[in-house]
């Protein structure tokens, strides 16, 4: 009996133990952020959907769209881009420039970072190289790349950044980019306050910035949970906050959080989850959004390929891409959140056209595209092959790629297929040994609203994200050309004959630009979304 | 007891190093690379993938890997998370939502499945029982995601009871509806459990015995049927404490729970090996932990048990 007893009690203990223990750590991390008191008496904190920031809220260290969310409202930059991608300046007077390799960059007076320190040309020049310092192994080092005295092989300082004054600074490029201006707006371009290289690792936890907002207090990115901003007392620019401020709250699942759009718990949501593409016009009305943004889904055709060398190669790549019926895809499997190609970059980007010649391969034509296919099979056979289409299957892309693959086989006669690859990170390490046997997926989106942001990365002789190993001299010399033209009309005049380059080899076959979907509550008004896909949250309004 | 107490808690220690090594290797015989992922789409320049993988000691041979993690371990260093945190702080955060969500799913599903599956085992064959079964059959028979999405379109959405999820700060009314999704399966076992227990054992010899004496039966069915039914409940619950830390992914995924489930699975899809194993580790804790529980109330159930 005296056993029972002991044995119950100690079963009460250990549980007891284990429920102490969840206590213990539940106080430990209660996030205690109570309000700076900035937030005005008339405006309300606005609630936006986002996901846990990779990387600490650094600019250079964060290039995927949870940390971006955030860090650009963190941080003001040389210039910044208005809704429809149109560029300002922002923290600069001024961006000169005569021979499109060495620019000469003025401040406008008075920014400061919210610790009160000012924004100087020095505060440029010290993120700059920060970002750019090999060994700080920033994923964001790419964008110094084109600056003199960059390097991928050793530490070395980026010698084109000159600070003339406390206001003015230059950067010499080591080639003529007409589009480097444009490029300035991009967070990684942000300006960082001394006290950041102190400490990197505590900066990013808890960063200052001289954007609109700023984080609410030490403890308010809780992570995997929300991040608290509010409206920064210290901001100059034109991208004042009309809220009281904005709670990012992460979500690991967008049905989630149109859950909570409908249920009034959440403001804004710029992602509507697949499962709510047909019905979400019709819930939210006038308060959905749904427009094309800059991002575009390209089927590459790998080089490495022998069946698409040669004439042969390219009336087959032709052929494939007028089998494809991107009317009726895009409406029956993605509801009309997807916008038929009209050539390789997006209808957001000042200098997009929808008549670049050439780009009839890109309409569906099934006639045309067996009389192609017939004649590339009088060239060479193509056997029994399977045409396979690669992609990661750990997101929502067999649906459309079992579309594609229907639409070729049919026109065609040929056997297609959606070959998955698991992981994205085996679907990238088969793309990176050349191991795809077919054709495979690419996505690009934009980092800055320019042309040729999305034609030099991926196209481009050994482009960084040239993973279709592309190599046209014509091509390249256009691209070349428009960085050193005079104007960025010029510019945009030479990058449209580029991609006609592009439409006659067709190193990869534009499918569709991805829309933005998004919507929001009848509690706030003003809500726009940029050309980047995300809203512009300063100017939206919430009254208490 | 209080030996073989001490002897089941030893046994933590190759538990402990034979689950770390296991998952260890297993979470470095992934296929595709890490640190490639990191950049998305557009990948990260080469010299940049190399500085990562030589800081987090990635390009060394695995062996090497695994005793510098253990090493860390001994000195309570759990590595750090691509993120560039620490994973003892990633999970320390995770770990009081999903202790919260569990115990109150187990507590949903221990009251009310032994209380709904005794009625049952009392009135066999009538009405209520049949109801019952059918009920906790369909229950069975449909995935979570749909109770879980049903649940949260029509109480949440719609009417408003409840909210839709957790929110920042999940307090009891937050948590309610994903512990009754969570625990909603494991219920209606519980509930089957106790149903065929109890109706088993009010034809034993001792049931008969008991009212034969003249006790009340109240008390001949609290104390000497129930009480011994609920041996395999206990260990069917033991057991689900931890399948209910570990593996409550899709119910934190439709009410946004940043709990364990969660972080684990996105853990395994980044390959974070640091906070997988460590991860894993604490749960492989839970499960030897609650059975520990779960012997020990035997003997407090059935007086025929002993530990010595």
């Amino acid at each position: 009996m005296k056993n029972r007893r002991m044995a119950a009690l100690a079963a009460t203990i250990l549980a007891g133990s284990l429920v102490l223990t969840a206590c213990a750590s539940e106080s430990g991390e209660d996030p205690t952020t109570s309000g700076t008191g900035s937030s005005g008496p008339t405006t309300g904190i606005v609630t936006v959907n986002g996901n846990e920031p990779q990387n600490p809220l650094i600019p250079t260290m964060t290039n995927e769209t949870g940390g971006g969310k955030i860090v650009d409202q963190l941080f003001a930059g040389l210039v910044r881009y208005d809704a429809e991608g149109a560029v300002h300046n922002e923290v600069a007077e001024s961006i000169e420039t005569e021979d499109n390799q060495t620019f000469t960059i003025t401040l406008e007076d008075g920014w400061t970072f919210s610790d009160g320190t000012p924004v100087t040309a020095q505060s440029f020049v010290d993120a700059w190289n920060y970002g750019a310092l090999l060994s700080n192994a920033q994923p964001n080092s790419y964008f110094f790349e084109s600056i003199e005295g960059f390097s991928y092989d050793e530490d070395s300082e980026l010698t084109g950044l000159e600070v003339v004054d406390e206001s003015t600074f230059t950067v010499t490029l080591k080639q003529p980019e007409s589009d480097f201006p444009l490029r300035l707006g991009y967070t990684a371009f942000s300006p960082l306050p001394a006290s950041a290289f102190e400490d990197m690792k505590a900066f990013g936890e808890n960063p200052v910035g001289n954007g609109p907002y700023m984080l609410d207090g030490e403890g308010a990115w809780v992570h995997n949970v929300e991040a608290k901003l509010v409206p920064n007392p210290e901001y100059k620019g034109d991208r004042v906050p009309q809220n009281g401020g904005v709670t990012v709250r992460f979500y690991d699942n967008e049905d989630a959080a149109y859950a909570d759009l409908l249920s009034g718990a959440l403001d804004i949501i710029d992602n509507i989850p697949a499962s709510s593409f047909a019905t979400f016009e019709q819930e939210l009305g006038d308060r959905a959004t749904n427009q094309p943004a800059a991002v575009i889904q390209v089927l590459t055709v790998p080089e490495y390929l022998p069946q698409f060398e040669g004439e042969a190669g390219n009336l087959r790549r032709q052929a494939i891409s007028m089998a494809i019926n991107r009317e009726e895809i895009t409406e029956a499997i993605f509801n009309g959140t997807r916008t038929p190609a009209k050539d390789f970059t997006s209808p957001t980007i000042d200098g997009w056209s929808d008549s670049i010649p050439g780009n009839e391969v890109l309409t569906y034509d099934a006639e045309k595209a067996k009389d192609l296919w017939a004649q590339a099979e009088a060239i060479e056979p193509w056997g029994d092959q399977t045409l396979t289409i690669s992609s990661n299957a750990d997101s929502d892309h067999q649906a459309w790629i079992d579309a594609v693959a229907n639409s070729i086989r049919n026109v065609l006669g040929i056997e297609a297929e959606f070959e998955p690859y698991p992981q994205f990170s085996e679907f990238l390490d088969a793309r990176d040994n050349e191991a795809i046997t077919g054709v495979f997926r690419s996505g690009w989106q934009a980092d800055y609203p320019a042309l040729n942001n999305f034609l030099a990365p991926i196209y481009f002789t050994g482009a960084g994200s040239n993973d279709g190993g592309y190599s046209s001299e014509e091509f390249d010399s256009l691209v070349t050309q428009a960085n050193g033209a005079e104007s960025i009309e010029d510019a945009n005049a030479l990058l449209q004959q580029a991609q006609e380059v592009l439409f006659q080899d067709l190193p990869g076959i534009p499918l569709w630009y991805q829309n933005v979907t998004g919507g929001h509550a009848d509690t706030v008004e003003n809500v726009e979304f940029s050309w980047n896909s995300l809203p512009l949250l300063y100017q939206v309004t919430k009254s208490e | 007891m209080l030996r073989y107490v001490g002897r089941r808690v030893l046994q933590v220690i190759p538990v402990f190093l034979g689950a770390t090594l296991l998952i260890y290797t297993m979470v470095f015989a992934l296929p595709g690379d890490p640190v490639a992922a990191l950049g998305g789409e557009r990948g990260l320049p080469e010299a940049v993938q190399a500085q990562i993988r030589e800081q987090y000691n990635l390009d060394e041979p695995f062996l090497v890997q695994y005793l510098l993690y253990l090493k860390g371990i001994f000195t309570f260093d759990f590595g750090v998370t691509f993120s560039g945190r620490d994973v003892f702080d990633v999970i320390k955060e995770a770990f009081p939502v999903t202790i919260r969500l569990a115990f109150m799913a187990l507590a949903f599903e221990a009251i009310f499945g032994v209380l709904l599956g005794l009625i049952a085992g009392l009135r066999k064959g009538k009405l209520f029982d049949g109801t019952v079964l059918v009920l906790s059959t369909m229950i069975i028979a449909v995935p979570t995601f749909v109770i879980g999405f049903v649940m949260q379109f029509f109480i949440g959405v719609k009417l408003g009871w409840l909210p839709t999820t957790a929110g920042s700060d999940p307090g009891f009314m937050n948590l309610l509806m994903p512990a009754i999704v969570l625990g909603a399966v494991s219920l209606a076992y519980v509930l089957r459990l106790t149903r065929t227990s109890v109706a088993e054992n009010l034809s034993a010899d001792y049931v008969r015995t008991a009212t034969a004496k003249g006790l009340s039966r109240g008390r001949v069915v609290v104390v000497h049927v129930l009480r011994n039914s609920l041996i395999p409940v206990v260990t069917f619950l033991g057991a689900d404490l931890g399948a209910l830390m570990g593996g409550a992914i899709v119910t934190e995924g439709i009410f946004n729970i940043s709990g364990v489930g969660g972080l684990l699975f996105r853990s395994i899809q980044q390959g974070e090996s640091a906070t997988v194993v460590s991860l894993t580790t604490v749960l492989v804790l839970v499960y030897i932990v609650a059975n520990l529980i779960v012997d020990l109330l035997y003997a407090a159930l059935d007086p025929r048990i002993r530990y010595a």
